[in-house]
């Protein structure tokens, strides 16, 4: 093989390499993404049932219901417009009402949000950036109180 | 009085490191010879300051100093000591002042061992590392000041959040950031080189080991976190795709791949501009986890609380030196003489596949890990969830693993594939039945598993036959074998043990994966439950207390086959400072896997939510881990990569054997 040869082999492995993970990087993202709404995008209309999504906001203040088995039900706000949330499985330790949260699932046909998981976090100071910025655009003031709710004792 | 005397050391370190940025270049492009050997005092005083610094930090958390604001912030004077200590880099600023500490470490370690360097190499090393250095402490100095103070000093601080009182992330910072900082050697010494316009066997002899040493800290440090999220946080998970897991993993998987073209370079004398490409992204990719992790600017569930601002100057840094060492690499990189040719099937083919495969996966990551922010600059909002890297990452992962056996087995320039098959075949053997058993025992899980249990049991037993077939196992008698067997390189051995530990840790990812069980469901005291095999009885929570938190306790008792295993008892913890609620988990360990159980809430009826999981195999990933963690430490003591081993008058040509 000549020099040119052999470079032909080592570019045609890295193109085709390439081109392989391209197109399953294009096939995953048709499948795996996951949008983000607030509560009035979903009363808006923005989202269609069936879809999976990421909720974020607060989580109402009282709304907190445990069902049966482990089955909870809470309403997630972004103090314009609320949606109704169920889930079923172990809430996160930093999971408190009044306190940021994303939860991800489906709209159900009735309005309720049925999430499979509800995002955990390591630190209660702490607002995924999209709810942050979701609830400022929604004009909702972020003062030092609302973004660290029970910081502080 | 301790803290101004470390801010002060912290602000003349910031000087030195500009003194030690400027000088020796200079003194390069003067031919001044005593401009250039200031590298070496400049780095050594350097990192003496920041020693000092660190100290009085350090000291101001030990005796729980509260009139400092970053001590107020994040320590109580009830913590046992060790998390005194391992609070000074548990927050955003003194987790950064640990960063360029590590950073100057390096530095010096190459002032020092760095003798028979080339005195320009040497001198621009230094210049490099030094330009790294002044942007880290001018971002400590003015964004992140630790030694700021407090007036009036409380009673007591804030505490640190109790899910970081742990050992195993007490020790994880350190060992990630020597991973990243480790880096940065590869990164200065790649800009000196293009500075140069010289490249040689002595270079990568030299870029090795230090790539080698961060590799190990890094796969020490990812391991010790993924340790930590599986028993700490209760989700039952090892490794969720999450943001900050990726920002470690994607220097990780580009570290993997400099470290094995470097020795296509340091053996071959082959490969270089790749290489030099290799070693600017590699380091960039670790300023880039430092940049996501600081900034906060994708949601991530490790994350903690950020302020932005400091993100943009860390950006600022990135681009700085990623846009400076890629344009230097454009204008440069032509200079760079061509190496040693090799056919496609040899031990220099197999690397490159090795590295295209590599580079190609760290691009998937990149991708998914970034595209919500580029989602974000188009106006909508969105978040790429764990199955995209199943879908892309997994794949890519295959086909390495199926090359992996084969590339030591390989001779440089020309390699003979039958030959290497041949050798290999116990290997399939092995391989094919793992994958069999599996599907005879677990039937109705994804067909990944058996894939990755064969893949994985392939790996391993190729680890086992290479030192094997370099012996000639077989041919010789078995004395002789032994003898042979020790003779052998440490790197040879340091190669097979770290892939090795890599298939064992597929095997335990393949089965955890693939055949992990997980119940939900509300107990009341006295009810029974089974899984994997095993059967539980609740027999109810009970309140208890630490030193420094209340808790419910919860008692599980474990029966396998009529007879009582082990009782296990979860908690749920409310600590007192600062009050925040934690997860114990309560793991059962045996051969076959975990028995994972997490107290969730009580209900109004008496019962509790209980979550239940059985891990196959679970703590092979981590064996796995510190198995190629020694591998790389075996290939570290090798004579010939030893620092400051004796550079050899001309590389070796013609004919060289297979090591």
């Amino acid at each position: 093989m000549t020099r040119k040869q052999r470079r032909g082999v080592l570019i045609g492995l890295a193109v085709g390499v390439l081109s392989l993970a391209a197109v399953l990087v294009l096939f995953a993202f048709r499948e795996s993404i996951v949008f983000f709404h607030t509560p009035s995008d979903v009363t808006e209309g923005k989202v269609t049932a069936g879809q999976r999504f990421r909720l974020g906001g607060l989580v109402a203040s009282e709304s907190v219901k445990r069902g049966d088995g482990a089955k909870v039900s809470f309403t997630v706000t972004d103090t314009i417009k609320s949606v109704p949330v169920t889930y079923e499985g172990v809430l996160p330790d930093l999971f408190r009402e009044g306190q940021g949260v994303v939860a991800e699932g489906k709209l159900g046909p009735d309005g309720t949000f049925v999430a499979d998981s509800v995002l955990a976090k390591h630190d209660e100071n702490y607002m995924p950036p999209e709810v942050a910025k979701a609830l400022k655009e929604k004009g909702v003031k972020l003062g030092q109180g609302a973004e660290h709710p029970g910081a502080k004792p | 009085m301790m803290i101004e005397l470390g801010h002060f050391a912290l602000i003349l370190a910031l000087w030195v490191a500009v003194v030690q940025m400027v000088v020796p270049a200079m003194g390069v492009r003067m031919r001044d010879e005593r401009m250039m050997t200031l590298a070496v005092p400049a780095a050594l005083t350097q990192v003496v300051l920041l020693l000092v610094a660190f100290m009085a930090l350090t000291q101001a958390y030990v005796t729980s100093d509260f009139s400092v604001l970053n001590v107020a912030e994040n320590s109580h004077s009830t913590k046992p000591l060790i998390y005194k200590i391992s609070g000074v880099w548990g927050n955003h600023e003194g987790s950064m002042l640990l960063w360029v500490l590590i950073l100057a470490l390096f530095g010096a370690a190459v002032a020092v061992f760095g003798n028979n360097l080339p005195e320009t190499l040497k001198a621009r090393v230094l210049s490099v590392q030094a330009a790294i250095s002044v942007a880290f402490c001018l971002f400590i100095v003015f964004t992140s000041n630790p030694f700021e103070r407090l007036d009036p000093a409380p009673i007591d601080g804030n505490g640190l959040n109790p899910i970081l009182q742990d050992p195993a992330l007490a020790f994880h910072p350190p060992f990630l950031y020597a991973g990243y900082v480790g880096f940065s050697m590869a990164f200065s010494f790649a800009i000196a080189a293009l500075i140069e316009g010289r490249m040689d066997a002595a270079w990568a002899r030299w870029v090795r080991p230090w790539t080698l040493a961060a590799w190990m800290c890094l796969t020490i440090g990812i391991a010790m976190g993924s340790w930590w999220a599986y028993y700490e946080l209760g989700w039952g998970g090892w490794w969720f795709w999450d943001p900050v897991e990726n920002a470690s993993f994607m220097p990780w998987l580009s570290g993997t791949a400099l470290l094995h073209t470097a020795l296509v370079m340091e053996k071959r004398d082959a490969l270089k501009v790749w290489t030099v490409l290799l070693a600017i992204l590699t380091f960039s990719l670790s300023l880039m986890g430092t940049f996501l992790v600081r900034s906060g600017v994708l949601s991530s569930v490790h994350a903690f609380a950020v302020d932005p601002a400091r993100g943009s100057f860390i950006l600022a840094i990135m681009v700085l030196f990623t846009g400076g060492g890629l344009a230097l690499f454009a204008a440069r990189a032509g200079s760079l003489r061509q190496g040693g040719l090799f056919a496609p099937i040899s031990r220099e083919g197999s690397l490159v596949l090795n590295n295209v495969l590599l580079t190609v996966a760290t691009a998937t990551v990149l991708v998914g890990t970034l595209n919500p922010l580029a989602a974000e600059a188009l106006g909508y909002k969105m978040s790429v969830g764990a199955p995209y890297f199943n879908m892309t990452f997994v794949p890519l992962m295959i086909p390495l693993l199926l090359a992996v056996p084969y590339g030591p087995l390989l001779a440089w320039k020309r390699g003979d594939i039958a030959g290497a098959s041949q050798r290999l075949f116990a290997a399939m053997i092995i391989a094919v039945a793992g994958a069999v058993v599996t599907l005879a025992v677990a039937s109705d899980g994804p067909l990944l598993g058996p894939l990755g249990v064969g893949l994985g049991l392939w790996v391993m037993a190729g680890a086992v036959i290479d030192p094997l077939s370099r012996a000639r196992v077989g041919a010789v008698a078995s004395d002789e074998l032994v003898r042979r067997l020790r003779s052998l390189p440490r790197s040879a051995w340091g190669t097979a043990l770290a892939h090795f530990g890599l298939g064992l840790a597929v095997v335990g990812i393949a089965a955890t994966s693939g055949y992990k069980s997980e119940r939900i469901l509300v107990m009341k005291p006295g009810d029974r439950v089974e899984i994997a095999g095993y059967e539980l009885a609740f027999a109810g929570a009970a309140p208890g207390s630490g030193p420094n938190y209340t808790e419910q306790v919860g008692r599980f008792d474990v029966m396998r086959g009529g007879r009582t295993v082990t009782s296990l008892a979860p908690a749920k913890r409310l600590y007192d400072a600062p009050p925040m609620p934690t997860t114990e988990s309560g793991i059962h360990n045996s051969w076959r896997g975990d028995l994972y159980v997490v107290l969730g809430d009580p209900q109004a009826d008496g019962g509790w939510t209980v979550r239940l999981y059985f891990h196959p195999f679970v703590r092979f990933i981590w064996i796995g881990a510190l198995i190629m963690f020694i591998g790389g430490g075996v290939s570290l003591l090798d004579r010939r990569l030893r620092v400051g081993a004796p550079q050899r008058a001309k590389p070796r040509s013609g004919a060289v054997p297979a090591e």
